[in-house]
């Protein structure tokens, strides 16, 4: 992942033009990084100071806790960076994981089954892409509709009923990991993804222009961009990968429910935080979200072992997602806040 | 359009600070007290619950070996009568995973179990997440396995989503036990509250002693659809129709689990009914709405029993508005799961059927044939009567 750089990206200054002179250098983006890094290797010390903290054991169960999430945060990544926000991630996960389980149980194939949830997170993506960018509504508004609305489809399929009995062959996903590895299937799916989405976001034009409309979008449309086609195809990609999530949560716990992954956008949301995406648009590194999810990651599995209160790891959770968010956009607002009072006296 | 743009970033700032303070907050909000009425979840020892596929070899256990079966270390083999023929490993390390870690039922049902390995020389780690969610508790599986935990006793929030991990536990050796909540995994032993026909006639009987066998009864239940409820009052009527011909059940009503409408259909009783003796209420929400209406209408002359919280009847048993009440002792419960985990793990008894285990305090248990979707399981024993003599000595 060392080949993914962080992109120079202009940066807005506090009134909200963009003077081209003044350029972001590769400095605060990776400042952030760095920080993650120190972080994540201090993580890493306090897990290995713990018992039985150092098997394989340890990375499968991480992958089998993380990797759901770690795939929705990408998709939520791209958003974040164009300035949106997309809070029915977790509420899809439910719908496509419940969907799977009731079409499977009426006698369906379960690679068809499966195939109708992705098509249903596809129509789930483009509603919200569709009063998003074309219908131009707020996206925390819009999506905050659809988590209760797709959780809420959910709900009528299964009633307080599971599914259970899927094919054992694809259940072992949650019991083993792939290949004889220690690393789960969402964890391989979820590197092959973090290196596509880093070659696209870094190295691509098209990556370039969602770093322009996070920054301006306006200014962004007037160079040619179509943020508009851009915006709806992102959460038309974020309900299809969110499905995804869905199926495989479904499948390693051998179980679908309407609620399973109830709350988990929160968790999703403060990876993709917590990775360094500014929730203004505009700035982030797929690896700095990938650091992020083994922070996270490893925070819990240590955690877990020792047996911590799970109220103080909220705590803690809770507290590192604050930092994420009062740092980096802390000094700006600060100087805004400086320059209003200033202006009005 | 500047202006614009910074409506979106403090829209944006906002969010952020909102999710963070949500993150903290929100998930630590456990406010589920366990035995409403819908929380013995499948307290099904003997014909409870409709089983709707009934398939338990189609579990999804892919590696566990089934060890119900005679392991090889069966001891207790050569001691046929005497329940604990062998001994039990001291140094023993029980995992408790509750529903989640605040739920006051639990904590006392997870003081039991570390009563029960303290006793036998062993220690109980309670480990859970502060959701009652499957989710929450699948770190705590895992950590068990890693801390090579002998056994794992759990409340399940889920009947199958915990299948996977608990499967992961059984193929590292690891014994495990469920209580106040089953799941539905091959290869573990549940410990069953109370017996679905012995809460029914029980009630029966409490009510019937107090009122002497003669009069117009009622029952409030919660929702006409929960499962629990509709198995017991089954009961309640076949022992109405056995033993006590002169009491006459006039009305079944629903309050569906909320005081308001729980006291709406209190009072349509009362007015329909001006000779009703007695009510039994099978939940928690009726019975505390109920007790409520009569401390406050002494002129209302209606003696009422059914399945309460102690926490919440102490006041009602304290100005006599309720004489005695009945539910399974949680701390019991905790402590014969421990007592069964410790016995499991030190191959002195195994889940087949007919098998016999010593639960100390609480005597000698046998572990019951599966039936329905209940796999082996051994029941607590008939639920406990609190009354002015015991109410006291409980907190939950």
């Amino acid at each position: 992942m060392s080949d993914i750089v962080a992109t120079p990206v202009l940066k807005k200054s506090p009134n909200g033009a963009v003077p081209p002179s003044e350029r972001l250098s590769l400095r605060s983006a990776v400042r952030w990084e760095s920080g993650l890094i120190v972080v994540l290797i201090a993580a890493l010390w306090f897990g290995f100071a713990q018992p039985n903290f150092a098997s394989g054991t340890t990375v499968f169960f991480m992958g089998y806790n993380m990797g759901e999430i770690a795939i929705m945060a990408l998709p939520l990544m791209l958003i974040v960076m164009i300035g949106e926000i997309d809070l029915s991630v977790a509420s899809m996960l439910g719908l496509s994981g419940t969907l799977m389980g009731l079409l499977f149980q009426d006698g369906w194939n379960i690679y068809l089954a499966m195939l109708a949830a992705l098509v249903v997170g596809a129509l789930g993506g483009a509603l919200n892409g569709v009063l998003i960018a074309k219908l131009g509504l707020p996206s925390i508004a819009v999506t905050i509709g659809t988590l209760g609305l797709f959780r809420g489809l959910a709900e009528p399929l299964l009633g307080a009923n599971s599914v259970s009995n899927f094919p054992a062959s694809l259940t072992k996903i949650g019991a083993a990991g792939v290949f004889g590895t220690h690393f789960s299937f969402s964890t391989v799916v979820f590197v092959v993804l973090a290196i596509i989405f880093g070659v696209v976001l870094h190295a691509t034009p098209f990556g370039r222009s969602l770093f322009a409309i996070g920054l301006q979008s306006e200014a962004a449309r007037f160079s040619g961009i179509r943020v508009d086609r851009i915006k709806f195809w992102l959460y038309v990609l974020s309900g299809v990968l969110c499905a995804f999530a869905g199926i495989l949560f479904s499948l390693k716990n051998a179980s679908a429910r309407y609620d399973q992954g109830t709350g988990l956008e929160l968790n999703v949301v403060a990876v993709v935080l917590f990775g360094g995406v500014s929730i203004f648009g505009g700035r982030g590194t797929v690896f700095g979200v990938v650091l992020s999810v083994l922070i996270f990651g490893t925070l819990q599995s240590a955690m877990t072992i020792i047996n911590i209160d799970p109220q103080i790891q909220n705590i803690i959770i809770g507290v590192l997602l604050l930092i994420s968010v009062i740092i980096p956009n802390g000094g700006e607002a600060l100087r805004r806040i400086r320059a209003r009072t200033r202006r009005s006296v | 359009m500047t202006s614009n743009t910074r409506m979106r970033r403090l829209l944006g700032a906002a969010t952020a600070v909102a999710l963070a303070t949500t993150m903290a907050a929100c998930s630590s909000s456990s406010t589920t007290a366990s035995p409403t009425s819908s929380a013995p979840a499948v307290a099904g020892g003997s014909s409870s619950a409709p089983a709707p596929a009934p398939a338990p070899a189609s579990s999804p256990a892919v590696s566990g070996s089934s060890a119900a079966s005679a392991p090889a270390s069966s001891s207790a083999s050569g001691s046929p009568s005497a329940p604990a023929g062998g001994k039990i490993k001291s140094g023993l390390k029980v995992y408790f995973i509750p529903r989640d870690t605040q739920n006051p039922y639990e904590v006392l049902a997870d003081a039991g179990g570390t009563a029960a390995l303290k006793e036998l020389g062993g220690t109980v780690v309670v480990s859970s997440g502060s959701t009652a969610t499957a989710a929450a508790e699948i770190p705590s599986i895992q950590a068990a396995i890693q801390a090579h935990a002998d056994a794992i006793v759990i409340a399940g929030n889920d009947p199958t989503a915990l299948c996977p991990s608990l499967a992961q536990a059984v193929a590292a050796g690891i014994k495990v036990v469920s209580f106040d909540s089953d799941v539905t995994c091959p290869d573990h032993l549940f410990i069953n509250q109370a017996d679905t026909q012995q809460i029914g006639t029980s009630e029966v009987d409490l009510l019937a002693k107090q009122i002497g066998s003669t009069g117009d009864i009622a029952i409030l239940s919660a929702a006409a659809t929960a499962t629990n409820q509709n198995a017991w009052i089954g009961y309640m009527k076949q022992q109405l129709a056995a033993k006590y011909p002169n009491m006459h059940l006039v009305s079944t009503v629903y309050g569906n689990d909320d005081p308001a409408t729980s006291l709406t259909v209190l009072q349509g009783l009362i007015s329909a009914y001006p000779n009703l003796k007695g009510i039994i209420s099978p939940t928690t929400v009726g019975i505390s709405t109920a007790a409520q209406y009569l401390s406050t209408h002494k002129n209302v002359k209606i003696t009422l029993t059914g399945l309460g919280l102690p926490s919440q009847m102490k006041p009602y048993i304290k100005d006599g508005t309720v004489k005695a009440f009945e539910l399974w002792n949680p701390s019991d419960l905790g402590y014969l799961a421990g007592y069964a985990a410790a016995s499991l793990a030190s191959g002195i008894t195994t889940t087949a059927t007919g098998a016999k285990f010593s639960a100390g305090k609480l005597k000698d248990y046998t572990v019951l044939a599966p039936s329905g979707t209940t796999g082996p399981s051994v029941v607590l024993g008939p639920p406990t009567v609190f009354d002015s003599s015991n109410i006291d000595q409980f907190n939950f």
